[in-house]
This record gives structure tokens, sequence and C-alpha cells, in this order.
């Protein structure tokens, strides 16, 4: 009964799954989807070296300080970073009073409130306090950047496929719309106030490219030259770290982890074989190879005189 | 215990005595998983998924304890809390990985242990129970995994929450104030997510319980072997103790080294990138997907793009609920005697195509959308039912099945493979 | 066959190996133990404060315009601390006292900076239970040593904070703070 049933409505799941697969073979042969500009034209992130690759890699100290330096004075303007504190700035290598003037120094101030008429106002930020955004709200935000939402940056490179790759690719992959793409597909003409940028999914991107000259930036003695290349490189790095504090404990746990399961399960297996050595001997089987019956066999091959 | 040779349980000092006959965990204990429990002693490594379902069951839950102590389930906060809990909880960043990529192990771990039951007819009697248990306790899994993603409150926890809610806007008249009813609002908000946090906390703990009776059910007849044959005298089985706590033990060590480098080393990989961006009800992403377990029923839901009769939209919901409830008729779809597929070489074949729907429809569920894949899905769509609610009861009523082995230390002697006498006749001697 | 036959001979050898070998299987748990142990490490530490909570933010309080005989309260890491100028007077009696007198002894020099001993700076936080003792505020009771008093088991605080009467075992607690100058003190 229940397999009469099973059979007829398997056979209705199927039929309309069948249909389904017909009428979308009758749409794409008879009319194809457009390829698009997007497909053609995207480009997937160009690889991207970084110090803290790969299971064993580790934050390069400078390189996150020069990428911080580079967010500041270059991104923090219009991005936020509201998930990371002033005092967190300590794993990059600076000393408390350096931690201390970063916050004091913040171009953006903390809200609080006037304490003489509780009117809002604010004041200058302490470690403990997280990075202060640009804009007060979305509505400012979008306001002041031609209504697009300039994303805080703490989580950008776990939140975009490639990571920080995508980011680096993204800031130094600005360009000319190329002819043949406007000459192909006349609507993907990169409209006003956009840029036109193969690495963003969309191929035109509301932000205008934020690193424009070598430069822009002063890194200190000691340091590699402030190319866009480097700025990039640098601030990418960076986020990493900003998306990723506890990289490097982790890997440090891990490694340490790893090992011991490997121990432990290699120990375990060696146990395992041990105690199932006793069992697969002690199969007391039925028929002629029963104890008692292979006595009796010994004891006849004994008297045949076959020797073992 | 129903074997008549399992070893009694036997306090061996003073105070077990005392509280054995106060009350008789112990002796349960025993009984259920110590040396009073006989199992069959040809079980291989696919056994062993059972057990170590159940640990990532105790990780899952213990993890998931601790994160919610700093855990804010408000549709405001919920993001930073999950993100406070990375930067600033002692060990947060490692609960919170350990317990997102346990879901994933607990899935991984639990699809082994029900494709081996498909395989050795582990569903067929008089294990109908065990196997509908289970499957109660995978509905009860899919349930916790699909809120537990929503809590983050990434873009990705709330468009899947949009997206399987919208199903049950999809049955006529009482859909849409179903649909309202469960969410406490008309879209995904504070409401649903408070509620979506109790139910998250709460489940596995009804996990544990069903898991409790599935297996009680099991320890009725005793444990499955891969040869389908059942146990016969005592030298047929081992005591559970020492011989499968000592396998299972190396083995889940085994499987924890894979996880524990996956949470260490990769903890992102199973996961979405777009669920690291905080939700925004007006902006939808790109490609919604849900997490990677739930991948084939994804497929089979989308493979319904024409209307019959009914609207597309609800041939993909009626479906994709009927791909899992057709697995509680399985022991009546599938009525052959013999249990095993190793002596079933047509189901065997037919099981294959199986594997390979499956992972296809797995594949299909992630991928874009395109008319390639589209295709594709379908195919595997209709395979999928034809295989279960026509090829299985075709098969299995018209199939030889090869001669079974006359006991389990038969096959254990001989090798399974080289096994050769009818059904029920001994092996000759040799 | 033959290997089976011949491992029934050596089986009663084996059995004696085997218990030498036993040391593996205890091994195995070993490790298994030292692991279950490692791993409610991370379970207990992640209900220790924070980082964010441990980054104590320090607050900086503007004493100007607090005159000699009044104080203020303000919050310190979500607990009350009272800020008071002395006057004269109570400096004196304060100093008066000997310290074989009280239970917890200690000079008024000790409690204050020094130049600044009409600085008195202390929790509000009663050392008997944790109540917030009053005396801050125009008009509430002082206590009979005139400094603070604690409605809820009638602790009595001299004019430096110090325990007289009542329950409390010890001073109102002085926290680390510094002048940053001479209107403005960082506590914490």
């Amino acid at each position: 009964m229940v397999r009469i049933i099973g059979i007829f409505v398997g056979f209705v799941f199927a039929v309309v799954a069948l249909i389904s697969f017909g009428g979308n073979l009758f749409t794409a042969l008879s009319s194809p989807a457009e390829p698009t500009a997007e497909e053609e034209f995207h480009l997937e992130p160009r690889p991207l070296q970084l110090a803290s690759d790969g299971p064993f890699g580790k934050f390069d100290r400078q390189q996150l300080q020069r990428g911080f330096q580079v967010y500041k004075e270059v991104c923090a303007a219009c991005h936020s970073m509201q998930l990371v504190a002033f005092r967190d700035l300590h794993a990059l290598g600076y000393t408390e009073a350096e931690v201390k003037a970063i916050a004091d120094q913040w171009a953006t101030e903390v809200p609080s409130v006037n304490p003489d008429t509780g009117e809002a106002a604010t004041r200058k930020a302490i470690p403990s306090d997280r990075i202060p955004a640009p804009y007060p709200n979305e509505t400012a935000a979008r306001a002041a950047n031609n209504n697009a939402l300039p994303p805080d940056l703490s989580l950008i490179a776990k939140a975009r496929e490639g990571g920080a790759a995508y980011v680096h690719s993204l800031l130094t992959g600005y360009r000319n719309q190329p002819a043949e793409l406007i000459a192909k597909f006349p609507a993907a003409k990169t409209p006003t106030g956009l840029h036109y940028n193969p690495y963003f999914a969309n191929l035109n991107l509301a932000m205008p490219p934020p690193l424009v000259s070598d430069g822009q930036v002063t890194y200190a003695e000691g340091n590699p030259a402030p190319t866009v290349d480097q700025m990039s490189t640098d601030v990418s790095a960076f986020l990493v770290w900003a998306a990723e504090p506890k990289l490097e404990n982790r890997r440090r746990y891990g490694l340490a982890t790893v090992i011991f399961l490997l121990f432990a399960t290699v120990l375990g297996y060696f146990s395992y074989q041990n105690i199932w050595a006793e069992a697969k001997r002690k199969v007391a089987p039925v028929g002629p190879l029963d104890p008692a019956n292979k006595a009796k066999r010994q004891r006849a091959s004994k008297k045949a005189g076959v020797s073992k | 215990m129903s074997f008549a040779w399992a070893k009694a349980y036997e306090p061996k000092s003073e105070l077990g005595r005392w509280i054995d006959d106060r009350l008789p965990l112990p002796r349960l204990v025993y009984g259920a998983i110590g040396g009073g429990y006989p199992v069959p002693r040809n079980l291989n490594y696919l056994w062993n998924f059972g057990v170590l379902s159940g640990i990532f069951l105790v990780i899952q839950i213990i993890t998931g304890i601790v994160l919610a102590m700093h855990y804010f389930a408000s549709a405001d906060g919920a993001f930073n809390s999950v993100e406070h809990i990375m930067r600033d909880v002692n060990a947060g960043w490692m609960l919170r990985y350990a317990h997102s990529n346990g879901a994933s192990f607990f899935f991984i771990v639990v699809y082994i242990h029900i494709f081996r039951g498909l395989f050795y007819g582990s569903y067929k009697a008089p294990r109908e129970l065990v196997w509908m248990l289970g499957l109660v306790i995978y509905l009860l899994m899919m349930a916790t995994a699909f809120m537990g993603y929503v809590l983050p409150w990434g873009q990705m926890s709330y468009w899947g929450a949009q997206v399987i809610t919208g199903f049950f806007s999809a049955f006529p008249l009482v859909g849409e104030p179903i649909r309202i009813w469960l969410l406490g609002g008309y879209a995904p908000d504070q409401a649903a997510l408070t509620r979506f946090f109790s139910l998250h906390y709460l489940l596995p703990f009804v996990i544990a319980g069903v898991t409790i009776l599935h297996i009680w059910a099991l320890h009725i007849p005793g444990s499955g072997n891969p040869t389908g044959v059942d146990v016969k005298d005592e030298k047929d089985t081992l005591p559970f103790h020492p011989f499968y706590t000592a396998k299972d033990g190396w083995f889940a060590g085994a499987v924890l080294l894979a996880y524990c480098g996956l949470l260490f080393f990769a903890p992102n990989f199973l996961g979405h990138p777009d669920n690291y961006i905080p939700a925004n009800p007006l902006a939808t992403p790109a490609h919604i997907v849900p997490e990677w377990y739930f991948w084939p029923f994804y497929a089979i839901l989308r493979s319904f793009t024409i209307d019959v009769f009914l609207a597309a939209k609800l041939w993909g919901v009626l479906a994709m609920f009927a791909s899992i409830l057709l697995l509680f008729f399985l022991p009546w779809l599938d009525k052959s005697p013999v249990r095993s597929g190793h002596y079933r070489p047509i189901f065997k074949r037919f099981y294959w195509l199986l594997i390979i729907d499956v992972i296809v429809l797995g594949y299909i569920g992630g991928a874009e959308i395109n008319a390639f894949n589209v295709a594709l899905g379908q195919l595997a769509t209709a395979y999928y039912f034809i295989h279960f609610l026509i090829i299985l009861p075709l098969v299995s009523k018209f199939e030889r099945p090869l001669p079974l082995p006359s006991s389990i230390s038969e096959s254990v002697l001989h090798g399974e493979k080289q096994e050769a006498s009818p059904i029920g006749q001994t092996k000759p001697a040799n | 066959m033959a290997t089976l036959e011949d491992t029934t001979v050596t089986q009663v050898e084996e059995d004696h190996s085997l218990r030498r070998r036993d040391f593996i299987n205890i091994a195995a748990v070993s490790f298994a133990g030292v692991g279950a142990a490692a791993v409610v490490l991370p379970l207990v530490s992640q209900m220790s404060p924070s980082a964010d909570v441990l980054a104590l933010a320090s607050i900086e309080v503007d004493i100007s315009k607090i005159a000699p005989g009044q104080a203020i309260k303000t919050i310190w890491r979500k607990q009350p601390v009272f800020v008071r100028n002395l006057t004269g007077k109570e400096i004196a009696e304060a100093k008066a006292v000997p310290l074989s007198e009280l239970r917890d002894p200690q000079t008024i020099e000790e409690r204050t900076k020094p130049g600044k001993t009409n600085w008195l700076i202390t929790l509000g936080v009663c050392t008997h239970l944790g109540c917030v003792p009053l005396g801050t505020g125009e008009g509430e009771n002082r206590g009979d040593y005139g400094g603070y008093f604690c409605p809820c088991h009638g602790s009595h605080y001299d004019t430096a904070a110090r325990i007289r009467k009542g329950p409390a075992p010890l001073n109102l607690h002085v926290p680390d703070y510094a002048f940053k100058s001479d209107t403005v003190v960082t506590i914490g």
C-alpha cells in the first residue's frame, strides 16, 4: 500500500520537476541569457602576499603600523572602524603613551553629554573608547557621499570574497572604462559620480580612488617608499588585522592542539590494536576450526606422521 | 538487554553496591555502553558515526551555553555582541569558531551516519523506530541550525530567515498568517530574533532526549552489522567496553583532529563572507544561500520553476519537505528481507547513483543560478524522488540477492568477500 | 589454516606480553584525560572579565566647583566614589585621633596626597556589606564622627572616612588617583 502511494507521489514530483526541466531547456535554447558587462569585464582579485598568509604566517607589525597610518590619514575621513578600540592598537607595537596620544588626537571626538547643561557634546577619545565614526549616523554619511554609504571597515577583510587581495586589487584597480565595453554594452557606461573599477562586482563604484599619488602618506624613516601599491598593500594588511586581531593566537593554539591530537590519536590507535589483538585471536570458531575438532585433527595428522 | 550472554553489572566496591541499591544508574550505563552491551564483532568504521554525532552534540551544547553568557539577542546589538565575543571575551574567538565549525562537523558526521543506514538497511525491521527517531533528531538539528545561523544577525542570517520563513507564505490561505505568527511580525526583526534564541537554546536538549530514545530503541534488538545477519550466539559479539570504546576513542581523536584543523586554520572556509556584514533589510545580497548542509534541499526547492496546477513556489516547498518526509516511509518502501547492500548488487548500484545525486544536489544548492545549473538540479531532483519512491520499491521486490553468510562469526573468520554459503547452510569444511 | 592453528599455540604467551603492553592503554587514556582537562581551561577563563571591561576607564573629575566642606558623588568602574574637600577643622579632627583607637589604623596623610590633604577621595562603598553611606549631600546624616554614616547596619566613619563605630571592618577604600592639575583629578 505504502509502495503504491509512494510510486504515485514519486511519479508526480519527478514529472513536475521534469516539466520545469523542459521549460528551462526551452527558454535556454530559444532565448539564451544575454551576456552581461559584469560577466565579461569583471576581474578576479590579483593574488596578494602578506606576512600573515599561510598556517604559520605572522603579522608584520611595522606594516600594520603603516597600514594604520594610511587608514587614519586617508580612509578614516569617510569609513568608520567601530569594532576596533584604541587600546587594541597595543597589538601593533604602540606603547601606552602612543595609544593615548592617538586616541587624544583623533580627528573625530566621542559623543558625550555636557555635564553642566546636559546637552549633547563631544569629548576627546581615551584608549578604552572604540574608534569614533566620522559621521553620526547613516543619513549623514550618505548625505556627504552622494547617497552612497561608506561601509565600516572593521570586518571588511572577512566580509568580501577574496579578502585582503580583493581590497588591494580594488584600491589599485581604478582605470578608465575600456572603449570595448562601452561599445558592446552602452548601458553599462559609467554614470557620473561613479568610477570604473573592474574588481568591483558591478564594475562601477561610488568610492573615488582614495590612493591617487605616491607619497600621499608620509612614512617614517626605515619604511619602504609610500607608493600607491605599497600604501594599498599596507592598509590591506592592517585590515586583515582589524578583522581578526586574534589571528596569531588562533594559529598558535591551533598548532599545539593539532600536535596534541595527533599524539593522542596515534596512542589511541595503538591502544585499540592492543585491545583488539586479543579479540581477533580469540575468535572461537564453529565447525572444523573448533579447538576440540582442531585437537582431533592435530592428533590425526601426528598419527599420520605429517610434521608441522 | 536482549542477549542472554550479556555480562551483568557487578558492583566491585562498597560504594558501587550502595549506589546500585538506591539508583541503578551505573548498572544502566554498564548495560548500555559498558561491558554489558554485546556488539557484533564485525562492525566497520561506518559504525563509529553515531557516537561521533553524540560527541558533537555535546560540543555544541557546551560551547553554546558558554557563548550564551556573552551573546546579546537584540537586533541592534547581536552583531556587535558576536564581535565582542571574537575580540574581547577571553578565548571567545575559540568558542565562537568551535560552535560554528562544530555545527558543520555535526552535520558531516550525521550525514555519514544516515548514509550508512541507507546502505546497510539499518532502517529495516526490527529497527524502524530507531530510524524514525533518528529522522526526528535530524529535523530538530535542521531547525536548531537554521535558528542558530540567524542569531549573529548578519546579512545571510537576516535574508536566510526571510527566505525560509517565506516558504510558509507559499501555502494558500493559511500560509501568510502562519508566517507572521512565526516571526511575530511582518519581517524578521526583534521578535523573531529573541524567540529564535530561546528555541535555539531549548532544542538541543530536546535532541539529547530523543537521542536517548534512539539509543534505547536500538539496544532492544541490538546493533546491526555490515552483513545484516542477526546475532546468533556469543561468538558473534564482543562487549562494547573495551573493544568499541577503544575503537570509537581513537577514531574520535582523528575526527577531532580534522575538526581542530578546520577550526584553527580555516575557520571561515565553510561560512559565507556576507555574514560578516551587519543585517540590512533594505539591501539584498547578490546570492542568498544557506549553510552548506542545507544545499541539497535548497537545490530541490529551486528546481521547480513552472506552475503545474499549483504554483511553482509551492511545488518547491512541498518537494523540499517531501524529500525528508519520504525517508520516514523507507522501511515500508524497501521491503527486501536482505538488509545489507553488500548482498544486493542491483540495490548497490542505485545506492551509488543516489550518492552522486545527493552530491550534485549539494553542489547546485550552493552554486550560482544559471540555465545549466538549474537544469542539472532539476534532473537531480527528479532522480531523487524516482530513486526512493519508484526504484527502491521495485528493486526490493524484483532483485535476486546474493546468499548471506550463516552467521557473523562465519563471515569474520572467512572474510565477507569469500563468503559463499547459501542462506541457512553452514560453510562446508575446507 | 596453518596461521590460525599457530596463533592458538602462541595464545598463552601472548597473554603475558599483553599485560606488559597494557601501558599503551593507560597512556592513551591519560592523553585523553589531559586533553579533557585542557578543554576546561577556555571554558572557565571565558567567564573572567573580558578585555573591554578590563580596559578600565580612567575618569577625570573636575574638582574646581567643590567648596571646602562639600563633597560630590561620581561613578568609577560602575561604583560610587566620594570626592570631598575637607575643611581645616575636619583635617585637625582627623589628625587628633590616636592610631590605637582605630580598627583599621591609617593616618589622614596616608589616605591623601601630600600637599593636598584637604582632598579626600574614597569609594562610596561601605566595607561591611556594600551599601552606599550617607554624608555627601547637604543635610545628610554624617554619623557620630562627622564623616559618613551607613544606614544599613550603622557603621560610622570619621572625617578621614575611617571606620570608628559599627560592623564595618575597614576604612572606606582609597582608589588610585592622581592630580592632573589643581582642578582635575584622574581616578584609575
